[in-house]
C-alpha cells in the first residue's frame, strides 16, 4: 500500500508522457528525432499546407453541425426519458456505445449504397455529419439524463401545481438548471466527432477529406514532424474543451 | 405529459432506427446473399457466408483477436486497478488524478496511437535514443507486431477500466478495510479477500468496457501492427475493399455483434443497471 503513490506516479507518466514527448518534438529544428533546437517550422508548415486546412475546415464543419444536431436531439430524449423510461431507446443506445466502430462504419456505408441506389444520393458531408450525428448521440443522453438524474424532481412538479403547462415547466424551470450540462455533452460531442476516422473515412466523399483522414494518411506514409505539429494542436484544443466540459459537469 | 415525451423521444427515435437499426439489418440481408463480382451483393440466397465464419482460416483469426483483446484487458486490470486504489483513497486531490485519467480518456485517440508510432518505429525516438547512446547497433523491430498493437490498445482503453473501479472503489467503506486491519489482515490480505471481492462490479464492467472495443479494434491494428496483424476489424474492413467480399463481411460484422451483444446482456443482467 504504501509503494501506491509510486505506482500511481509512473502509471500517469505512462498515460501522458507519449504526448508529452511528441508536443516537445514537435517544436525540434530537425525532420529526424534528434533535438537540433527550438524551431517553429513544422507549425509554419502545417498552416501552409492547403490540404491541411481544407481539411480541418471539414472537420470543424461536420463537427459543428453534427454537435448541434446531436445535442439536440440527445438532450431531449434524456428529458423524455427522465420523465418515463424507455427500455428498446435505451438498449438501443448502450448498443450503438459498444458496437466496434468498424462494423458501425461498414453498416453505414451499405446503408448509403442503397440511398446511393434507390435516391441518387451521393458520399459527401451531408452522409459524414449524419453518421457523426449517429454515434454522438448515445454520450449526449448518457452525459444530460446523469445531470437531470442530480435534479429534484419536485422542482418542475411543482412549477406545474402553480399552473404552468408542461412547456413553461420545462422552459424556465428544468432547462435553465440543465443547461451546464447540456453544454458538456455538447462540448464531448463536438471533441468525438472532431477525431473520428474510422466511420468517417468510410463514409465521406472526395470532397469531405477530414482531418483526421489527412494525418492518418501522412502517419501510414511514414515519419513526418508536421503530423507532430497538428497533433499537438489537437491535444491541446480537445484537452480544453474536455477540462471545460468536467468543469461544467460539476457546476 | 404523454404527447410531450414523445416528442421529446421522436428526434433520436427516429436517428437510431434509420442510422443504427436499418443500417444493421442491411447487413443481416447481406449475409444471405451471394457476392457480386465487382463487390455489391447479387442472388441467390444462401448461408455460406455464416458457414464460412467456422472455416479454420477465419477461426484462427477469430481466436488471435479474442486473445489480443483478452490479453489487453487483462493488462489493463492489472495496471487500472493499483492507479484507481490510489485514486481513491487519496482524498480530497483526487479531483486532479481523475482530471488526469479523464483528459486521455477523450482526447483524441488518433493521436494517442499515432504518439506510440512517434515512439517505436524503426526511426523513432527509442530507437534513436539507443542507436545514439550505443546500446543498440540495429534499431530494434518495436512497431508492427502484436505487441505493439497490444501496447497501443493498452494504452487506449486503460482509462474505460480506471473510471469504473475507481466508482466502486470510491464507494468502499473505510472502516472496513480498519476492521481487516483491526482483526490482524495484512495489506495484501485486506486487497485479496476485501477490497477485491467487493470491487467486482467494477471489476466486471471495467473489463467489458475495454474488452469490446479491443475485440473490435481496427484502427491500433492497422497504425500499430501495419500489414503484419490480421485481427477481425481489419479481416472486415478488408471484405468491403480488395476483398470485395460484401455477405462475407457483413457475416463477420454481425458475428462480432452477436459476441459483444452477449457480452453486455450479460453484464447488464448482473448489475440490474444498463450502461445508461
Amino acid at each position: 500500500m504504501r509503494l501506491l503513490p509510486a505506482y500511481a506516479a509512473a502509471a500517469f507518466l505512462f498515460l501522458h508522457l507519449p504526448l508529452l514527448v511528441l508536443a516537445v518534438f514537435s517544436f525540434n529544428e530537425s525532420r529526424f528525432t534528434v533535438w537540433e533546437g527550438f524551431s517553429l517550422r513544422w507549425y509554419r508548415a502545417a498552416f501552409s499546407d492547403a490540404q491541411l486546412i481544407e481539411a480541418t475546415w471539414n472537420s470543424l464543419l461536420i463537427g459543428a453541425a453534427a454537435t448541434v444536431l446531436a445535442t439536440a436531439a440527445g438532450a431531449l430524449c434524456a428529458y423524455g426519458l427522465w420523465k418515463r423510461a424507455s427500455r428498446w431507446l435505451s438498449a438501443s443506445l448502450s448498443l450503438s456505445l459498444v458496437t466496434p466502430e468498424i462494423v458501425m462504419g461498414i453498416s453505414l456505408l451499405a446503408l448509403f449504397q442503397w440511398a446511393f441506389r434507390f435516391l441518387g444520393v451521393r458520399l459527401g458531408m451531408h452522409t459524414v455529419i449524419l453518421a457523426h450525428v449517429m454515434f454522438c448521440l448515445a454520450y449526449v443522453v448518457i452525459v444530460v439524463l446523469a445531470r437531470l438524474r442530480t435534479m429534484d424532481r419536485s422542482l418542475e412538479e411543482a412549477a406545474l401545481d402553480l399552473g404552468a403547462t408542461e412547456w413553461q415547466a420545462f422552459r424556465r424551470v428544468t432547462l435553465p438548471l440543465l443547461a451546464p450540462g447540456v453544454g458538456a455533452a455538447a462540448l464531448l460531442a463536438f471533441t468525438i466527432s472532431f477525431d473520428d476516422y474510422v466511420i468517417t473515412s468510410l463514409v465521406a466523399g472526395v470532397d469531405s477529406e477530414t482531418l483526421p483522414m489527412v494525418l492518418y494518411a501522412i502517419a501510414r506514409r511514414g515519419a513526418n514532424p508536421v503530423v507532430n505539429a497538428i497533433s499537438t494542436l489537437i491535444v491541446f484544443g480537445l484537452g480544453l474543451l474536455i477540462l471545460i466540459a468536467e468543469r461544467l459537469r460539476e457546476t | 405529459m404523454n404527447r410531450l415525451r414523445a416528442w421529446c423521444l421522436a428526434p433520436t427515435a427516429s436517428v437510431l432506427l434509420t442510422l443504427y437499426l436499418a443500417p444493421l439489418a442491411i447487413l443481416l440481408l447481406y449475409t444471405l446473399l451471394t457476392r457480386g463480382a465487382y463487390g455489391g451483393t447479387s442472388l441467390p440466397w444462401t448461408i455460406e457466408n455464416w458457414q464460412r465464419l467456422l472455416d479454420p482460416l477465419y477461426l484462427v483469426i477469430l481466436g488471435r483477436s479474442f486473445a489480443v483483446a483478452l490479453v489487453s484487458t487483462l493488462i489493463c486490470l492489472l495496471l487500472g486497478f493499483p492507479l484507481a486504489l490510489f485514486i481513491a483513497r487519496s482524498g480530497p486531490r483526487r479531483h486532479i488524478w481523475l482530471y488526469l485519467v479523464i483528459l486521455p480518456f477523450w482526447t483524441s485517440f488518433l493521436v494517442r496511437t499515432y504518439a506510440w508510432m512517434f515512439l517505436l518505429r524503426d526511426t523513432g525516438l527509442i530507437n534513436s535514443a539507443l542507436l545514439a547512446l550505443g546500446i543498440i547497433q540495429e534499431p530494434l523491430p518495436l512497431l508492427y507486431n502484436y505487441g505493439a498493437v497490444i501496447l497501443g490498445l493498452v494504452y487506449g482503453y486503460l482509462p474505460f477500466m480506471v473510471l469504473p473501479l475507481y466508482a466502486t472503489l470510491e464507494r468502499l467503506d473505510p472502516s472496513l478495510l480498519e476492521a481487516a486491519a483491526d482483526l490482524g489482515a495484512r495489506p495484501w490480505q485486506t486487497i485479496r479477500r476485501v477490497i477485491i471481492p467487493l470491487s467486482l462490479p467494477g471489476i466486471r464492467a471495467g473489463s467489458l468496457l475495454v474488452f469490446i472495443p479491443c475485440l473490435g479494434a481496427y484502427l491500433t491494428p492497422d497504425l500499430l501492427g501495419g500489414g503484419k496483424t490480421i485481427l477481425v476489424g481489419t479481416l472486415i474492413q478488408n471484405q468491403f475493399t480488395s476483398a470485395r467480399d460484401w455477405p462475407f463481411g457483413a457475416a463477420l460484422s454481425l458475428g462480432v455483434m452477436a459476441v459483444v451483444m452477449l457480452l453486455l446482456m450479460s453484464l447488464i443482467r448482473r448489475q440490474d443497471e444498463g450502461v445508461l
